[in-house]
């Protein structure tokens, strides 16, 4: 039985079955949301056996078609990989269901159930990709798959609008990703390889080696919408419909992200990054103060929940500037527990808004005026995972801060400190104030019966987004193995 | 078994309130019956636990968060001390709660947001450590905010922001020197001699620092003057959370949470020698005489309770910053008498606004013929806040005098005799109104069947907490009571 | 100079000018023309890199890349090319200067 888990190459399983579900669902429009929910059922019970299979062995590498390396295709399930899996597989899962009932099969909204579903599988299976691509220039095909999916889902409303938020993210990730594929193009041209640790061992600090990097890093960047290149990510977030926002919000910024840290850890530690570093923390710096002001602004829960992922890249990207030599392992486990935690609350929120607009009709934050009954209920849900995002104990968002706290202060780097309390203090700020509309006491109107798929999907998550941090021991170890990472966890200070 | 008795008392709560946030509005007797359950099922097992503590039994339970970091709960004489307040103080409250929520609405949100409260209260208590008690110390934060503004009025959302911004605000600095103090120090279980003694000399800078820090983010909650703003204005919410926030919830986990850091993270000794504690005794008494005057000129009753809360608080404190044994016990023993005293006040509050709509004190003029029980209740528990003895309070400012003489701090005995004075001067004329005054206008008579002032739900926690008042002062040194355990506290820390 | 540093030259300058114009442009097929532009630049760049040595022999590796790449390329020109058309169906515009404010509800 053991060995049955350990010789299936499961990782390989959570690529090729939603893409092969993602044609199936294609063919066979009718059976498309049966095809996708057993696909989702399936991808979690696979990520579960990916994970057996690697604590009782060691990090997995399979080469396509048996090429050797430098040659071949290298796919790797390390920790990292293996914890972007899970939490996609949780998410996407909880995603699939809420799915079910916000496209209903029959009605007038059919041709969108019956397009959503090959896109959001094959998205899926572009992100799973991603996370197990060993080599960079794989890691440009499957993020370009994942974009490819995403533009098409955000142009499934079919509004003029929702078209050309579509399009402008479309020229943005082409953009963003052959920048990065001409800094691929550099360091062939220097080292012919593209695999991930081959290069990390080779590669030296040349000037024409800081260019690829930095057109890489630039490009990757932008796709993941730091500011100021945050600019198309609210419009783009918000025009989709629910599910597809809550997919582009918590997995495929993290597509970008992932990359970029495995780059930042993996391929690049020999090169003088101290600059880079610190202008990428002054952006996420600006990144959280900005995107937590604007949305403290808006009128639409939909943009507030855009904003606040705008904020929360802004977080992620303080692990660059605050992984020295002693706190390298704090920062990226924090980086690594705040896409987790993020990618569940960010999931939930977007889902909560989705079935608020459909109840209420709008998702005007003032329309929540004296929610009660079952908006009442939503309200409460949404606040449960907004935890997360203020970082409230236990939530993953919580112990990331601590975390990045404790690098700064053992660092030396006490100025992130104020920014990531003032993130925190207006984050619970806008979030009271969803809430304050939530509670006014005026006379509320009747709301139509939600639909239970719409209700306890996104319950579920953010009860898990809530109560992440007392089980992210395991997934931390789970991350931990095969890190390029070695110094303690929580670091303290020399005598 | 006894691995498993914390977290069951946490659950006893918290599985409640999560059932009770999904339950539909009309589904009173459900509710009802979870609330009440799971408060006496906690009070059940908080007695199993307590004669598990007093045989020196202590339980407790470790998880792991993070590499090196663990939520520990444990269960040590002082955590049981907060524990069997909090438990039956909220047994109390949801039995007036119930009564005072009657027919209105929201209630399933109201209810389960309570049961979130005491849970986190729960595990202040029981944190056996310092990450711990930060991850229950915010969620006590966020899971009261809903309760702050449940009337949802303006005047209430208004309050809630002030509330928020204050809690927040200190919640952010509390993290902040944890993970600091975590940095430097290591693992920050709580233990008798405290966990920092034994650093390098040159991190003393950087712990006062901390300790500062630690205080004042404490202090928030703890409503040490100039911190103690939104605790007036949390008044707008409705009498049972008053109660709860003033008695035992949100002020006493400001002062708890001082408490651990000065004796089991610090450690008495180590902060004497830093000097640490001076400064928060004069803190804490100037707060004591702050309050007490801003006491004296509120018109609305719950005002005036606030800022008699805002002085009292700081009593515990004082005594605690004095580090001697008597007043060690005088401030601990406060910890309960001010719980029992001040829940009693803010009931007989609530039952004269519920059941006569009587909000302002000098529309509380003859009221005693109305409602007599409630307002013996009401008298029992002000002269017992005076500090008359042989009544609760009367105890603690008697240790708390004898533990300032014994500390050679003369100048306590002046705080205590001016804040007596002062107590005096904002309750007396109140209870003079009740009983001497002719009322000026006629009230609704009683529309219940044998003619009682107000329902049982409401008449029988404040009468029951009276008697508290009362035994608490006069039983002071038979086995059981309060003054017995602080004693029994006192001992274990400072030795026999 | 050598071919393989005129092909990488002549490429970053494709990809430069692409650059420019899929910023400057406001009509959707100049931006699509301008994105395919600078997708043909770095796909030079990587032929150019598959010279190694003067042994005459080009390295297949980029050149299997650069086959994915334009199979990519070409994924998305179709895809833009769709939404632009549907975008013109639908507002008569030929760019993306669509009034945002008139959006969800």
């Amino acid at each position: 039985m053991t060995e049955l888990i350990v010789q299936q190459q499961w990782f390989l399983w959570m690529t090729l079955l939603p893409l092969g579900a993602a044609v199936a669902a294609f063919l066979a429009p009718r059976q498309a949301h049966w095809i996708g929910l057993v696909t989702a059922l399936l991808l979690p019970l696979c990520a579960l056996a990916a994970i057996a299979a690697a604590t009782l062995s060691e990090t997995q590498t399979i080469t396509a078609g048996n090429w050797p390396t430098p040659l071949g295709i290298a796919l790797r399930s390390d920790g990292l990989a293996l914890v972007m899996l899970a939490v996609t597989a949780l998410v996407g899962f909880i995603i699939s269901c809420y799915a079910l009932g916000y496209f209903p099969v029959r009605g007038h909204h059919q041709s969108r159930a019956r397009y959503f579903w090959p896109l959001w599988l094959f998205l899926w299976g572009g992100c799973n990709a991603l996370f197990i691509s060993g080599d960079l220039f794989n890691l440009y095909v499957t993020l370009e798959l994942v974009t490819l999916a995403s533009v098409a889902l955000i142009a499934l409303e079919g509004g003029k609008a929702a078209l050309a938020a579509a399009l402008r993210y479309l020229f943005i990730s082409l953009l963003g990703s052959l920048a990065y594929l001409l800094g691929v193009g550099i360091l062939y041209g220097t080292y012919a390889t593209v695999d991930i640790i081959l290069l990390g061992d080779m590669l030296a600090a040349t000037r024409l080696n800081h260019a690829a990097m930095s057109l890489m890093i630039a490009g990757l960047v932008l796709k993941s919408a730091l500011f100021p290149l945050h600019f198309w990510l609210p419009q783009a977030h918000t025009m989709a419909p629910a599910p597809v926002s809550a997919v582009l919000s918590a997995l495929v910024v993290k597509c970008a992200y992932v990359i970029l840290l495995r780059l930042w850890f993996e391929v690049f530690p020999a090169l003088d990054t101290i600059a880079i570093g610190h202008l990428l923390g002054l952006l996420g710096s600006i990144a959280i103060i900005w995107g937590s002001l604007m949305a403290l602004r808006q009128e639409r829960l939909k943009l507030l929940i855009a904003y606040s992922t705008v904020a929360q890249i802004g977080y992620l990207f303080l692990v660059f500037p605050l992984a020295h030599t002693e706190t390298m392992a704090s920062a990226w486990i924090g980086g690594v527990l705040l896409m987790m935690a993020h990618a569940c609350g960010k999931a939930a929120m977007f889902m909560v808004a989705g079935t608020i607009h459909h109840t209420a009709g709008s998702d005007r934050i003032s329309r929540l005026a004296g929610a009660g009954g079952p908006i009442g209920v939503l309200v409460v849900v949404f606040t449960l995972a907004a935890g997360t995002i203020i970082g409230l104990p236990p939530s993953g968002g919580f112990f990331a801060k601590w975390l990045f706290i404790n690098a700064a202060l053992v660092s030396g780097q006490w100025w992130y400190l104020p920014i990531i309390l003032s993130g925190t203090l207006l984050a619970a700020a806008y979030i009271a104030r969803v809430l304050g509309w939530a509670f006014l006491d005026v006379k509320r109107s009747s709301y139509p019966v939600i639909p239970w798929m719409m209700k306890w999907p996104p319950l579920v998550l953010s009860i898990i987004a809530l109560l992440f941090g007392l089980i992210a021991y395991e997934p931390v170890q789970l991350a931990l193995s095969g890190a390029p990472v070695s110094s303690p966890v929580l670091v303290e200070f020399g005598p | 078994m006894s691995d498993l008795i914390l977290p069951a008392i946490l659950l006893s709560s918290l599985l409640p309130g999560l059932i009770i946030f999904t339950l539909p509005e009309e589904s009173v007797r459900l509710r009802t019956t979870l609330n009440l359950g799971g408060a006496v099922v906690k009070l059940l097992l908080v007695a199993l636990l307590f004669f598990h503590v007093a045989k020196r039994e202590y339980t407790e339970l470790r998880l792991p968060l993070l590499p090196d970091m663990e939520l520990v709960l444990r269960a040590d004489a002082l955590s049981l001390l907060f524990l069997i307040l909090s438990a039956f103080l909220w047994f109390l409250t949801t039995i007036y709660a119930i009564g005072y929520l009657e027919d209105s609405p929201n209630r399933s949100r109201f209810f389960g947001f309570f049961s979130l409260c005491v849970s986190a209260t729960t595990g202040i208590a029981l944190a056996g450590d310092m990450v711990t008690f930060v991850i229950f110390y915010e969620a006590l934060t966020i899971s009261t905010y809903p309760l702050v503004i449940h009337r949802g009025t303006p005047a209430a959302l208004h309050a809630g922001r002030i509330y928020l911004a204050y809690t927040l605000g200190g919640g952010v600095v509390l993290f902040i020197a944890t993970v600091w103090l975590r940095a430097i120090a290591g693992p920050l279980d709580f233990s008798p001699d405290g966990v920092v003694a034994s650093l390098d000399p040159a991190l003393h800078g950087s712990l006062t620092i901390i300790f500062a820090l630690l205080i004042l983010s404490l202090g928030v909650k703890a409503a040490l003057v100039p911190l103690h703003i939104w605790l007036p204005s949390a008044m707008i919410a409705p009498a049972p959370v008053s109660a709860l926030l003033h008695a035992v919830a949100v002020v006493k986990a400001g002062a708890f949470g001082i408490i651990r850091v000065i004796h089991d993270i610090f450690g008495i000794g180590f902060s004497a020698e830093l000097n640490l504690l001076f400064p928060l005794a004069l803190m804490a008494a100037f707060t004591i005489i702050y309050g007490s005057i801003r006491a004296l000129s509120q018109n609305d009753l719950k005002r005036r309770l606030a800022f008699s809360t805002v002085s009292q608080v700081s009593y515990i404190l004082l005594g605690v910053a004095m580090a001697t044994p008597l007043a060690t016990i005088g401030g601990l023993v406060h910890l309960v008498h001010q719980g029992v005293m001040k829940i009693t006040l803010f009931f007989c509050a609530g039952n004269l606004a519920e059941t006569l709509g009587i909000h302002k004190i000098d529309e509380m003029d003859g009221v005693g013929r109305r409602m007599p029980w409630t307002m013996a209740a009401f008298t029992v528990a002000a002269l017992g806040m005076i500090g008359l003895p042989p009544l609760a309070g009367f105890i603690s400012k008697w240790y708390l005098g004898l533990g300032g003489l014994a500390a050679g701090q003369p100048w306590v005995i002046i705080v205590l005799i001016g804040s007596t004075l002062l107590n005096a001067s904002y309750f007396l004329p109140v209870l003079h109104r009740i009983w001497f005054v002719p009322s000026r206008q006629d009230w609704p008579s009683s529309t219940l069947r044998d003619g009682r002032e107000t329902t049982w739900a409401l008449l029988i926690p404040p009468l029951i907490t009276a008697m508290l008042v009362v035994m608490l002062g006069v039983l002071a040194h038979s086995v059981g009571s309060a003054l017995y355990w602080v004693e029994l506290i006192a001992t274990r820390e400072y030795g026999p | 100079m050598s071919p393989a540093l005129l092909y990488t030259g002549s490429g970053i300058i494709l990809f430069s000018i692409g650059l420019h114009a899929l910023l400057v442009h406001r009509h959707l097929l100049r931006k699509i023309l301008a994105a395919n532009i600078m997708g043909s630049g770095v796909f030079m760049v990587f032929i150019a890199m598959g010279v190694h040595g003067d042994s005459g022999v080009a390295d297949p590796v980029p050149q299997a890349m650069v086959l994915t790449g334009i199979v990519v390329s070409l994924c998305f020109t179709a895809v833009a090319i769709v939404l632009a058309v549907r975008l013109n169906k639908l507002t008569g515009c030929t760019t993306l200067a669509v009034d945002e404010e008139s959006s969800i509800d």
